[in-house]
């Protein structure tokens, strides 16, 4: 059993946890992800790792989108989950690029966040961009700026920061001449396909972290394989984050759209247990 | 009891035909297809056994059970004591009752086939073991003073159970790390439920924990700690790897990344370690296939019991495609006979030259290619060629890929010390199980690529002695 020692709500449907999970802890690098497991009957599913303590504690950031991470979503201080796995995956590559441009798109944030505080103490220039449709929906905006030396915020429908797409003001900060060495790019998959748009003519380095649908996270099933460079990788343990100018989009697409009705009955099924219960 | 007969009237005696669950039943649900030995068939059986002052079927079993005295025993109406028999050499006699592959060990090398049928062996090793698991009498032998010394073991398949058994017989502290959240390797994961029930698995783990052995889940070696961090950080004085092949192959032909083209180990860990058939109970979802036409591509165990899951998901057509013929099929006799029994329909001499999908990226149809044999290759089977424009489609909407597995190596890459051969499996010296590096060993499928359980329990005892030769004399 892993018990949660905090949770507070960053957001609306997006809240944080801090687990006890020692060897996890003492082991993350920025990039890095969990599995997790409430109970018997749940399903495993991966959170990436966004922060840790000495007191061998984990910070996972957790967007309900579904019936596993809605459920999650409902357990407090003092209650635990019954399996966390890791650190799994490949740590972020991290060091002194020059100047970086750290994109977060929703949930993608709290993946992107952990990578953008290493990239600065290696000693890179971090720009950040965040997105999200409106301005309830941002997470993470002051822990982002105190690690960046410039913060962008933009909203689909303009109610906080500037109006428009994280592309934008990517191509914003291009055209007005930054020397951008690089751009990590985490959010849903169409906006990280845009951004590779946006970067491949130019040849800048961008690195997507992908979130196909994972079982066990340690390179036993194949689930997770994405079509990188025209060959299978498994994102679990050769990512999951990957050369965006090299990565089929497209197949992520189909491959995690899968499973969309037992997704949605399970959840409808949640959903009605919780009412009953209410 | 029963009165031993001359040998002219044994040979007499017809073999005892293991009861099972009627095939149709049987093809729709997940409970166990073979019944067991009721106490009269057993000793019919047993009787028939003739007591060879040379016993060729102990030569035939890879860990040498002592198959003519439990048997006597038996005889005897013994039942616990020709358990603890089987066990001074076996420490899982109700898995390996079920899952070994007989015909071609103890079974094919039975005397009595010669001129009759086998012993069936396998069925009085399962009858003696869920005997013993029944009467919750299980004679767990004698621990030696506790010497101290702290041993790692690295995934819990059959390899490490039986390493991590006789280790802690010896006195050693032993811990087991599972990456997963169960405990039993292959035996959860992979083999289904009707084919080995889960509870005899926990049952023979349960029995493990009351020898003292500490199991932690959720730990994935090489990544929530290293090999060197266990020595250096953990303080463990030898460490014995038994991390199994675990790392699916795929066939590399257009189409696989369709939705509804699974590994085997996914398809299988979904349906039993994750209970994906108890869509009612349990979120893991796995893809639809009541109604559907389901494809296992392969000959093996795993394709055998993805393809019986498939069909007890309620598949419409359930196909196994294999390119070469019956006569070359790895899988256990008895497997392909009940899948048969079932209804599986089977396209030998058959193999996938592409997937196709629909505007979605779903699966809907594949693309087979007929074979032929011509000749044998390295191992000895005839290699299989296509027959050139024989190629038809076939709606599909399930494809299971089930063609073996390769070395998983998320140990190895973060031991650079430790030697692996050119497929990524460990290097270990055949009589000691030694790595080059020192104190560690290794065993079962990530020594040998994949085997059998009884194979991978055999290695965990040749390392366990060697572990106990190497704690005791402390020379590498
Ligand atoms: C490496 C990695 C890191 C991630 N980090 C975070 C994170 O820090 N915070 C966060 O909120 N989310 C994260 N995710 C996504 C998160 O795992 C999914 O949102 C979650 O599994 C959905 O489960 P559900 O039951 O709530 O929703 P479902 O109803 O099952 O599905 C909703 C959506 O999630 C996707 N999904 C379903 N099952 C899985 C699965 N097992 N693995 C991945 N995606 C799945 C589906 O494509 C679907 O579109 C990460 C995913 C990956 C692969
Ligand atoms: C579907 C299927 C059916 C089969 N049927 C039969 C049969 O009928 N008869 C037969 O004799 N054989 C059969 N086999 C083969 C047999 O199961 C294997 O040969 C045997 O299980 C190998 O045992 P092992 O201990 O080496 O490895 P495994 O059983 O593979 O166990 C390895 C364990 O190590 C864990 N692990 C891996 N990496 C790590 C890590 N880094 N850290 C911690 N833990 C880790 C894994 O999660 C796993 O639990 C079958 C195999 C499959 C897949
Ligand atoms: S362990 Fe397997 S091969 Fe050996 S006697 Fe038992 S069933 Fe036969
Ligand atoms: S070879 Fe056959 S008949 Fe002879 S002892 Fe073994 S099981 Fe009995
Ligand atoms: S999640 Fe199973 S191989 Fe990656």
């Amino acid at each position: 059993m892993y018990p949660i020692v905090e949770t507070r709500e960053l957001a609306t449907d997006v809240k944080l946890f801090r687990i006890l999970a020692p060897r996890v802890a003492k082991k993350r690098k920025a990039g890095q992800f969990v599995i997790v497991r409430i109970d018997e009957h749940g399903e495993r599913i991966p959170l990436t790792i966004a922060d840790s303590d000495d007191q061998g504690n984990i910070t996972i950031i957790v967007q309900g989108v579904g019936k596993t991470t809605k459920w999650l979503n409902t357990l407090r201080t003092g209650d635990s989950l019954l399996d966390v796995v890791g650190p799994l995956g490949e740590e972020s590559e991290i060091g002194d690029f020059g100047t970086v441009v750290v994109i977060g798109g929703g949930v993608g944030t709290a993946i992107a966040y952990p990578t953008a505080v290493a990239m600065k103490q290696a000693g890179s220039r971090v720009i950040s961009i965040l997105g999200a449709r409106n301005k309830e929906l941002l997470i993470l905006e002051d822990e982002l700026r105190a690690t960046s030396d410039e913060l962008c915020i933009m909203t689909d429908d303009g109610s906080y920061g500037e109006k428009g797409f994280v592309t934008q003001k990517l191509q914003q900060l291009i055209d007005r001449g930054e020397p951008i060495a690089r751009v990590l790019a985490i959010g849903p998959i169409p906006m990280m396909k845009a951004v590779a748009e946006v970067t491949r003519d130019l040849g800048i380095k961008t690195i997507v972290s992908l979130n196909p649908i994972m079982v066990d996270g340690t390179g036993m099933c194949g689930g997770c394989r994405v079509l990188v460079g025209g060959k299978s990788k498994f994102a679990c343990v050769d990512g999951p984050e990957f050369d965006a100018h090299e990565v089929d989009f497209d197949i992520l697409i189909q491959r995690n759209s899968l499973y969309k009705t037992q997704e949605k009955k399970s959840l409808e099924r949640f959903e009605a247990d919780k009412c009953e219960n209410k | 009891m029963a009165e031993p007969l001359p040998p002219k009237e044994r040979v007499k005696i017809p073999r005892q035909g293991m009861p099972e669950q009627d095939a149709h039943q049987r093809a729709r649900n997940f409970k166990e297809v073979n019944l067991g030995l009721e106490v009269v068939a057993a000793e019919s059986e047993a009787q028939r056994c003739l007591s060879c002052a040379d016993p060729k079927c102990v030569q035939g079993c890879p860990v040498g059970v002592k198959i003519r005295d439990f048997v006597e025993l038996v005889l005897d109406g013994e039942y616990l004591k020709a358990a603890a028999k089987i066990r001074e050499d076996n420490v899982l006699p109700a898995v390996t009752g079920r899952v070994c592959p007989q015909e071609k060990q103890c079974e094919g090398a039975c005397i009595m086939g010669r001129r009759f049928s086998s012993l069936a062996i396998g069925n009085l090793e399962r009858f003696v073991a869920d005997y013993e698991l029944q009467t919750g009498e299980v004679g767990l032998p004698e621990r030696a003073p506790a010497t101290g010394k702290k041993v790692a073991i690295v995934g819990s398949g059959p390899a490490g159970l039986s390493c991590a058994g006789d280790l802690a017989l010896n006195g050693h502290d032993v811990t087991v790390f599972e990456a997963l959240h169960e405990i039993g390797g292959v035996l959860v994961y992979g083999i289904p439920e009707f084919r080995l029930p889960k509870a005899i698995v926990r049952g023979e783990i349960e029995n493990m924990k009351k020898m003292g052995i500490d199991f932690q889940t959720n730990v994935v070696i090489g990544k929530s700690v290293t090999i060197d961090e266990l020595f250096q950080e953990e303080d463990f004085d030898a460490v014995f790897i038994a991390t199994g092949a675990g790392l699916p192959q795929f066939l590399n032909i257009p189409g696989e990344h369709l939705g509804g083209v699974y590994s085997a180990n996914e398809f299988l860990t979904r349906v039993n370690l994750m209970k994906a058939y108890d869509e009612e109970n349990y979120d893991e979802p796995v893809y639809k296939c009541r109604d559907r036409n389901v494809a296992v591509i392969g000959g093996g165990n795993t394709a055998m019991d993805s393809v019986r899951s498939a069909m007890r998901l309620g598949a419409e057509h359930a196909y196994i495609v294999y390119r070469r013929g019956e006569e070359e099929m790895p899988a256990r006799a008895e497997e392909v006979h009940h899948a048969k029994d079932e209804g599986v329909e089977f396209l030998n001499l058959h193999n996938p030259t592409e997937f196709i999908g629909d505007e979605q990226g779903i699966l809907k149809a594949v693309k087979l290619i007929k074979m032929e044999l011509g000749e044998p290759d390295e191992s000895g089977r005839r290699r299989p060629q296509p027959i050139e424009g024989s190629e038809f489609e076939m709606p599909l909407d399930v494809a299971i890929i089930a063609v073996g597995t390769g070395a998983n190596p998320l140990v190895q890459s973060t031991t650079p010390d430790m030697a692996t051969n050119k497929w990524g499996y460990i290097i270990a010296d055949e009589n000691t199980l030694r790595t080059t590096k020192r104190g560690v060993f290794a065993g079962g499928d990530i020594v040998s690529g994949a085997a059998t359980v009884i194979l991978a329990m055999g290695a965990g005892r040749t390392a366990a002695k060697s572990i106990n030769e190497y704690l005791a004399t402390g020379e590498w």
